[in-house]
């Protein structure tokens, strides 16, 4: 049910799985957050054709199942790229030199923070903390954590991303 | 014998490579032909020795740490043959840093393994639950507020008041929500917790759930804790199979069931009415109060909203007596608070100690100062929404009103530090673009103020009418604190304010020539 999690491989967008997935959550108490959470686990976005049929599904507007969508960082709107590298952009990283980090890999990938690379390789993302502060500065490779981000060790993330 | 080894799998951990040192010393285990068995536990706290591990000795754990996976051959050799060891740190216990500590909210964490109800109860849970039900719910609620525990989430708001008011609102259903939208930056004790310790918040729930009357209860996590949401959905499975959970909770009359919730990216969810708004299924924007979240929250039903944290200290106090935990603390703030120091700091983690102990001992004798080596220059406290302060400042106590008395606030207890390379006017910029990011957008001053109080602090960077733009940025400021609907646009104006107060020079002011400009 708590499909949040960056599913790496997600699937092209189809109704009809959305319509399980949705059905999945409708008996749930405030199920719009965990349809979306599916949604975007299943597809690795929200697409627009969603909108109508989550409203259907639970007997609210349209508007406002967008105004949901649109409100909330998580939830694409479109598909990202094959990785997603997340760098915490927050205090505790920033005294621990994040934002030269930060600036290096925007230079490496030539994508601005929260842009995806020309080829679609990776997506470049701010995280406003990921509870890592003691070990920063940190950050978020598909999933996977780390901390203690140096230069070095941020190369070895950017090279894995553009594998 | 099999030798038993400790090894975290708390994120931060995870984070600095804790999984490889594990499988890496279970190859060596397997090379070395040794009986070895791995427990993961949650984390204990001392983050910059991590990945810290503990083998089991006669006289009780050593730690070893930090550990690489490339040290895993010397040293599983030297715990078997007890031969001294470069990491080694002695009895994990007797490390000052950790010996330091009243560890009542954090006593299990680090511990034990957090998917073993069982091994929760060995170490003294559920013995709160226990007490809790020979009381009754009047008298629970009672034990808490003489505790004097207030929220640990940031506004300090008493957790005993909270509770009666709930337990006296009449309503057919009734909620216990647990707010672990632990967004500020320099904070993770809800996070260790959740991964190092999830029964013992699943326990004050229950507690909470049977002194008010509320039979459900929801956990709402932040989506980048994903390790917390799994250790949570873990110990719920566990919790419902060993009847901790249930309908009833073994040897009770009693029902209680939680759920975990994941949020979705938006900081402002931490405040409490938005966090209710985002469980029903909507945009995260802020209620107006009145009405009470007590009154009407969740589904429009009368609601405990509480931190972790608040939840977690709950079956200590139910445990020792309200007495026992209010011998802890200064003033108005009793019992103790898990103070995280993080950021550009030596002796980095998790610290809980009493109230009253002053900044600078934190950040200088426990925190060793910066990790650079360079000087603590300035400490933001209480995450993105806190104050700045100087070393002037480092005799301040670390109580509630202590630092409201200051122009401070401890919020969740973060302290974030900073060396002498910071510039202050870029932090005060950065507070109100953050601001300007999670904003609702229900309130005027916080939506648009927000905006404003960058391009002003742009002006003045640019040294464009300095004087007449900070009294612009100070009169904003005010409009922000008096004015906003909830302590995102109403606290903004605290690292802002206090960086321009206490480090002028950061924004072009010259100090001794500030009054005739």
């Amino acid at each position: 049910m708590h499909q949040y999690h960056r599913n790496p491989k997600p699937v092209p967008w189809d109704k009809e799985t959305a319509l399980l997935r949705i059905r999945e959550c409708v008996h749930l108490e405030g199920p719009l957050l965990p349809i979306l959470h599916a949604l975007q686990s299943e597809f690795g976005y929200i697409d627009e054709a969603a909108e109508p049929l989550i409203a259907d599904a639970l007997n609210i507007t349209r508007a406002e199942v967008h105004g949901v969508v649109t409100f909330y960082h998580d939830f694409r709107r479109k598909p990202a790229g094959r990785h997603v590298l997340k760098l915490c952009r927050a205090e505790a990283c920033q005294s621990a030199g994040g934002d030269a980090l930060a600036s290096h890999a925007e230079a490496r990938l030539g994508v601005a923070m929260g842009d995806t690379a020309a080829d679609g390789g990776v997506t470049l993302e701010p995280v406003y903390c990921l509870g890592l502060c003691s070990v920063a500065p940190s950050a978020m490779l598909d999933g996977r954590l780390v901390g203690r981000l140096d230069q070095e060790r941020l190369d070895g993330l950017l090279a894995e991303a553009r594998k | 014998m099999t030798l038993r080894l400790f090894i975290p799998a708390d994120a931060a951990a995870l984070a600095v490579g804790a999984e490889e040192v594990a499988s890496a010393l279970q190859t060596a285990a397997a090379r070395q032909k040794a009986a070895v068995d791995i427990i993961r536990t949650g984390s204990r706290g001392l983050h910059w020795l991590e990945p810290m591990i503990e083998a089991q000795t006669p006289a009780g754990r050593v730690a070893y740490g930090p550990v690489t996976p490339g040290d895993a051959d010397g040293l599983l050799a030297a715990i078997l043959g007890d031969t001294a060891h470069p990491l080694r740190q002695g009895l994990t216990e007797d490390i000052p840093w950790l010996k330091r500590q009243t560890r009542l909210t954090f006593a299990r964490c680090g511990i034990v393994d957090p998917r073993s109800l069982q091994d929760y109860r060995a170490h003294g849970g559920c013995k709160g639950l226990q007490r809790a039900l020979s009381l009754g719910p009047a008298a629970i609620v009672e034990e808490l507020a003489q505790s004097g525990l207030r929220g640990r989430g940031g506004a300090g708001f008493p957790t005993g008041i909270k509770w009666r008011t709930v337990a006296q609102t009449q309503a057919p259903q009734k909620y216990i929500v647990c707010n672990a939208d632990e967004g500020d930056s320099g904070t993770f004790a809800d996070r260790m917790i959740m991964e190092g310790d999830p029964f013992v918040l699943i326990e004050g729930m229950v507690i909470a759930g049977i002194a008010v009357g509320a039979t459900k209860g929801y956990i709402y996590i932040r989506s980048e804790y994903p390790h917390a949401v799994a250790s949570m959905e873990a110990a719920i499975a566990a919790a419902r199979r060993g009847g901790l959970l249930g309908n009833p909770i073994a040897q009770s009359a009693y029902s209680f069931d939680v759920e975990v919730r994941v949020g979705a990216g938006a900081y402002v969810c931490g405040e409490e009415t938005s966090l209710l708004e985002s469980l029903e299924g909507k945009r995260g924007q802020v209620r107006a109060k009145p009405p009470l979240p007590a009154h009407k929250g969740l589904f429009g039903r009368p609601t405990v909203i509480n931190n972790v944290l608040s939840f977690a200290s709950v079956p200590v106090i139910m445990d020792n007596g309200a007495a026992f935990y209010r011998d802890f603390g200064v003033g108005k703030s009793r019992g103790t608070m898990p103070i995280q120091l993080a950021g550009n700091i030596k002796c980095s983690g998790l610290f809980e100690t009493a109230f009253g102990i002053t900044l600078g001992e934190l950040v200088d004798e426990i925190g060793g100062g910066t990790r650079s080596g360079r000087p603590v220059r300035a400490v933001q406290v209480g995450g993105p929404l806190g104050a700045y302060f100087p070393r002037a400042l480092f005799d301040t106590p670390f109580d509630y009103e202590a630092f409201a008395a200051r122009d401070g606030l401890i919020g969740h207890g973060g302290i974030v530090v900073f060396d002498d390379t910071v510039d202050m006017a870029k932090q005060a910029r950065f507070a109100l673009e953050f601001c300007a990011i999670e904003s609702c957008g229900k309130c005027t001053p916080c939506r648009i103020g927000s905006a404003r109080g960058v391009e002003t602090i742009d002006r003045i960077m640019r040294d464009e009418k300095r004087a007449a733009n900070t009294e612009v940025l100070e009169d904003l400021c005010n409009t922000m604190k008096f004015g906003s609907l909830c302590a995102l646009g109403g606290f903004t104006p605290y690292p802002v304010m206090s960086a321009l107060t206490h480090f002028p020079e950061d924004f072009g002011a010259r100090p001794h020539l500030q009054a005739a400009e």
